[in-house]
């Protein structure tokens, strides 16, 4: 089993989208929110999904496709 | 010696032993190296400091590796320069400009990184790795040499082949991502828990941001142990702004200079500001963007320490600005019209910046303030390459030289006059 830390950043049309509950139905990963902050036009959670490495990616890369912006932890790696 | 004494998370305060990891295991913040300053208090001196060698190494007590184990390449301690032509372009009267062109690959990360490989070294690690498009690259690549460390640099499979060379001559292994920026993000997220590298912005990234600290040492022994008022600084990530300020309240806690409630303020490209968008809505939330600027070294569309740095802007009672791409390229041929020192696209931000911010009114004519040029200009001469063409072509002979000087000074007048009468008007 694979664990992989995240940040995603929701725009304001997803605010009010259950979109970690329909990730955690549509595919077979664990969440575990850390920490978060969300108001009515913009929010962020940072949290673990835990599970096979191709489903975790597979679950990323849709939650991308809705619009949602994922980042490591840790912000930008790549440095000028 | 160190006085490191722990590492501690930024936001729910827990404590971790000096190792070689960079996030809190409850919340995911990152961490911070924390000091023994009791300690510290009872044997740092100015006269201490002032018998260290010339480099970053200088400032070894405050550090969190060890001086006699350095890789040191010869970081640190770059001129500190008194702006008078500048100052006058800008209305400044008391203007510094600490000049980081001058480190050993030519910008400020040489600090950070001589302490991440140092640190590397000592955690046992054999590799230095980093994910860049340019600075961060070349030290790395230069202080694995010199470290007898092998080198792995993460850059953009696009990345233009001038700079490539600047990395590529101290032999490291250069692996080009195909992808978005953002792939090459979650790539090098997901290399660090997989690999045993040490990876100096990811898992020894509390180690080499204190690198940054030593500009602040250098800038207050330099004025003669005093604190500037203001400083200007560019903002990636933020990091290099908060570490900044840290070093400045860590010689007034510890005595060495009378505090002076200076004043931080930073600097970003429009095509690229989250901070300073955060900041002008007075908001703590930093919003991701895309970047989209000629400030490649600045370009950090999700900033790691954000928010942080707007906490130090906010209290040290300092401000912010985004500028353009044209600003920065004016930035830059000021700086080198008036001081004789060519920066990089970072460089141009920061002036541009300090003149937005001084014609504002949010930095004082009478204020000491110091502007931190970060890198120097070949790294980024694309940036100025299609303003700058020769004043004059000539026939080789005589006539045709004084006719055409005749002519240019003609023209420089004439814009002279324009420029004034602009400028009044």
């Amino acid at each position: 089993m694979a664990k992989q830390r995240m940040k995603f950043t929701f725009p304001t049309e997803l605010i009010k989208e259950p979109v970690i509950y329909r990730l955690c139905k549509q595919f077979d990963v664990v969440t575990n929110i850390r920490r978060a902050d969300v108001t009515e036009d913009r929010g962020w959670v940072i949290l673990e999904l835990e599970g096979d490495m191709e489903e975790i990616e597979r679950s990323v890369q849709w939650v991308i496709d809705l619009g949602v912006r994922v980042d490591p932890v840790v912000g930008d790696i790549v440095e000028g | 010696m160190s006085y490191a004494s722990h590492l501690r998370c930024r936001e729910c305060g827990r404590c971790y032993p000096l190792e070689p990891v960079h996030v809190c295991e409850f919340c995911f913040a990152s961490l911070e190296v924390s000091y023994d300053y009791q300690a510290l208090g009872r044997r740092i001196s100015r006269q201490r400091i002032e018998k260290g060698p010339l480099t970053v190494w200088r400032y070894s007590d405050f550090l969190p590796a060890d001086r006699e184990q350095a890789v040191d390449i010869g970081a640190g301690f770059t001129p500190l320069l008194p702006a008078q032509n500048l100052g006058e372009a800008l209305g400044l009267r008391r203007l510094y400009i600490k000049n980081d062109c001058a480190n050993p690959t030519w910008s400020f990360k040489d600090r950070v990184v001589t302490v991440a490989a140092t640190k590397a070294r000592e955690f046992g690690f054999d590799t230095l790795a980093c994910a860049s498009t340019g600075n961060l690259a070349n030290a790395v690549a230069a202080h694995a040499a010199r470290g007898h460390l092998k080198a792995l640099v993460f850059i953009p499979a696009d990345l233009e082949q001038g700079k490539v060379v600047g990395s590529a001559i101290y032999g490291p292994t250069l692996v080009a991502v195909k992808g978005s920026y953002d792939d090459a993000n979650r790539l090098c997220s997901e290399l660090t828990d997989r690999y045993p590298w040490a990876f100096v912005n990811i898992n020894i990234r509390p180690y080499y941001a204190e690198g940054s600290k030593t500009l602040a040492y250098e800038v207050v022994e330099q004025l003669g142990w005093r604190a500037p008022d203001h400083c200007i600084v560019p903002m990636a990530s933020g990091c290099l702004l908060t570490k900044v300020w840290k070093g400045i309240k860590e010689l007034a806690w510890l005595g060495l200079v009378d505090w002076a409630h200076t004043r931080m303020s930073g600097a970003q490209a429009e095509g690229c500001s989250p901070i300073v968008e955060a900041w002008e809505r007075h908001s703590f939330n930093v919003r991701p963007v895309r970047p989209n600027t000629i400030a490649k070294s600045l370009a950090v569309g999700n900033p790691a320490d954000g928010y942080y740095a707007l906490k130090v802007l906010a209290d040290s009672g300092g401000s912010a600005a985004a500028v353009s791409d044209d600003e920065i390229v004016e930035g830059i041929k000021l700086l080198a019209e008036t001081e004789g020192i060519f920066t990089e696209t970072a460089g141009g931000v920061v002036i541009a910046g300090l003149r937005r911010l001084v014609a504002q009114g949010r930095i004082q004519p009478d204020e000491l303030v110091v502007a931190f040029i970060t890198g120097a200009g070949l790294k980024t001469q694309e940036a100025v390459l299609d303003r700058l063409v020769p004043s004059l072509v000539i026939e080789p002979h005589l006539a045709s030289f004084e006719e055409a000087i005749a002519e240019h000074r003609e023209a420089v007048a004439a814009g002279r006059q324009t420029s004034r009468g602009e400028s009044h008007g």
